[in-house]
């Protein structure tokens, strides 16, 4: 176990370079140098421009420009956002808690709808039932996400009044974060009506991030499942005489969770992706506005920062869901 | 009074190329401690009909019957869960690939113990011994050991021997054999076909074996039901069999077994038989 984590964290070391190289070249490689792109449409004089440059380091070669940065990220030092003047880190870790608890409560809504629909649409294929199911899944599955959330603001929000349209909680609410989830410290600072409406809040980025997973996990239970219902494994399960709840719940479900863990894990960088619209639909002030933001900010140093963070994250996810899967697989030993 | 008693039993199945009658009006049955064969070519009806009996078939299937009857009760009749009081308690079944039979996400302690679990009231202790008492019937060495492993980690006939295991925790009344040892080596095949005889012997419970083997029936059954087509074609102690086949599919049958092979080749079932004659030979 602890040979094949160590060999697994081997394997992140290049992939881990890949990312960096591309996060380092992103901006580089756009046209025009950084200098005058973070001018933006100010002129500047070329003996600002040269200063600029040198502050920068742009001035020096591009291998040691990316040694210099990479050194950096091993002592995490992500450089400081040319904005605010901040270490990009800790700008990112402030914000990150409501991303995680953005991203963690619609992966929740998503395994918690989709795999109990996905169980119930294969036990009953063919059915209509199934068949609703399954085209439900295939629209939600192709949903344009930022037309999707607009729709449930103006219905939701709009018509219904029943939920805010932007932020983590209501301004009337104030307490000092304590472990960055807007749930549970509403709930810590005592203050009566604050959880209600941090979930007020929470509701339909939930729903809009989760529409895309969802819809995939459902659809990958449901095959997963229609594959092991025909295994002769259950037909045993079945010959013993066990009630269906047992049969289908235990026996079959047992065995179909292990392609559906996989996709739940592939699902994290979806999520990354869909944070970044969801959180910019409803001003969420997560990693995935931030990142926006800076981007029409033109600090180059968050964008190329943030990616690489994101990357770690999804690397880290996919180490643990590849954990997972070894726990739950008997097959499987390391 | 037969423990178990099929009366004129048919099976349709709905697929997609419209209704594929499987079985046409099979009767048969099997008396207490009895061994029962069936025999008859693939795609006969035999693992159907004893799927029927178990209620096992998929939903695609249309079974109707004057009757099955086991130990005095209809089980056709039965709710779903009255049924299932009997399945897995009073008829075990085996089948064909042990391997895939037992599910590979359990140790196989695991799914012995949870058929105990669902039929009698043994406490978890008392479970564990019958488990262990199990697998010293069935032959599994280092049984406590044993116990914990997964299905992937056993051979075949091992397999076999925790499915049968399995399939006699409660003390059955009839086993159902669906052609146990197809799957295995031969030298397995007949380590798990002794096994299965003499737990027979030793329970006195009744066994239904389906098998391809003319040789195995001589040596295990006392009577033997011979399908063809969906339809019993034959049905009578093993002796009379074999000493006058009265169908030609019968005949066939025991003409193609290996003794009576000349010259370099294996004689086959077709050597000796032409479809035509199940229609105008002996309607048994
Ligand atoms: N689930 C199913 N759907 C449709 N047809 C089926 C199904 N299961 C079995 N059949 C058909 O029923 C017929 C009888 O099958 P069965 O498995 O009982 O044969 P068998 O006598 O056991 O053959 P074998 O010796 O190969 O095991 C076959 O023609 C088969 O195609
Ligand atoms: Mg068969």
């Amino acid at each position: 176990m602890l040979q094949f984590l160590f060999r697994r964290l081997a394997v992140l070391i290049p992939t881990f370079v890949g990312v960096s190289i591309i996060a380092f070249a992103f901006i580089r490689l756009l046209p025009g140098d950084p200098v005058q792109m973070m001018a933006g449409e100010r002129v500047i004089s070329p003996e600002r421009h040269a200063e600029l440059s040198q502050q920068l380091g742009f001035d020096r070669p591009i291998v040691v420009q990316y040694l210099d940065y990479l050194g950096g990220i091993v002592t995490g030092d992500f450089g400081n956002s040319i904005v605010t003047k901040r270490p990009v880190l800790s700008e990112f870790l402030a914000l990150f808690p409501a991303t995680l608890e953005l991203s963690i409560c619609a992966i929740l809504l998503a395994v918690i709808i989709g795999v109990p629909l996905g169980i119930i649409a294969a036990v009953k294929r063919g059915s209509w039932f199934d068949q609703g199911v399954m085209g439900v899944a295939l629209v939600g599955y192709s949903m344009p996400i930022f037309w999707w959330g607009l729709l449930l603001i103006i219905f939701f929000s709009g018509v219904l009044q029943l939920t805010p349209v932007s932020g983590r909680i209501s301004l009337m609410y104030f307490f000092p974060p304590v472990t960055g989830f807007m749930l549970i410290d509403s709930l810590l600072s005592g203050q009566s009506g604050a959880f209600k409406s941090a979930l007020s809040h929470l509701i339909l980025p939930t729903v809009v991030l989760a529409t895309i997973p969802l819809a995939v996990i459902a659809r990958q239970t449901r095959s997963a499942m229609l594959e092991v219902l025909s295994e002769d494994y259950v037909r045993t399960a079945r010959a013993k005489g066990l009630p269906p709840r047992r049969v289908i719940g235990l026996h079959a479900l047992r065995n179909a969770l292990i392609p559906v863990v996989t996709t739940i894990g592939l699902q994290i960088g979806v999520l990354m992706a869909g944070a970044i619209l969801t959180e910019t639909i409803f001003s969420w002030p997560g990693i995935g506005k931030w990142m926006v933001d800076s981007v029409f900010r033109r600090d180059y140093t968050v964008v190329q920062g943030g990616l690489l963070l994101i990357a770690i994250i999804i690397m880290v996810v996919n180490l643990l869901v590849d954990v997972l899967y070894g726990l739950i697989n008997p097959r499987i030993r390391y | 009074m037969a423990l178990l008693e099929i009366k004129n039993l048919c099976l349709t199945f709905d697929t997609v190329g419209g209704k594929l009658k499987a079985v046409d009006g099979i009767s048969l049955h099997v008396d207490r401690g009895e061994v029962l064969a069936i025999v008859g070519e693939s795609g006969s009806g035999k693992s159907v009909s004893m799927l029927a009996v178990m209620g096992l078939l998929p939903w695609t299937a249309t079974i109707t019957a004057d009757y099955i009857r086991f130990d005095g009760k209809d089980i056709l009749n039965l709710s779903p869960s009255d049924r299932r009081k009997i399945i897995g308690k009073d008829i075990g079944m085996i089948f064909q690939e042990p391997m895939a039979s037992l599910n590979p996400c359990f140790t196989v302690g695991f799914q012995i113990e949870e058929t105990l679990r669902q039929h009698t009231d043994l406490d978890r202790a008392a479970r564990r011994r019958r488990a262990v008492e199990l697998f010293r019937m069935v032959g599994i060495p280092n049984t406590e050991d044993r116990l914990s492993s997964y299905p992937h980690q056993m051979s075949g006939g091992q397999c076999q021997r925790v499915m049968i295991a399995m399939a006699l925790a409660c003390n059955p009344k009839l086993l159902i054999a669906d052609e146990p040892t197809t799957a295995l080596d031969v030298t397995i095949q007949k380590q798990i076909l002794e096994l299965l005889v003499n737990l027979q012997i030793e329970t006195g419970m009744a066994m239904i074996l389906i098998t391809h083997d003319m040789g195995v029936v001589a040596e295990t059954a006392d009577r033997v039901a011979v399908q063809y087509k969906g339809r019993r074609v034959e049905e009578s102690d093993v002796l009379s069999l074999f000493e006058s086949p009265k169908h030609p599919y019968t005949r066939a049958l025991l003409s193609a077994l290996p003794e009576n092979a000349t010259g370099d080749r294996l004689p086959s079932v077709s050597d000796y038989f032409l479809e035509e004659e199940a229609v105008t030979g002996g309607a048994a």
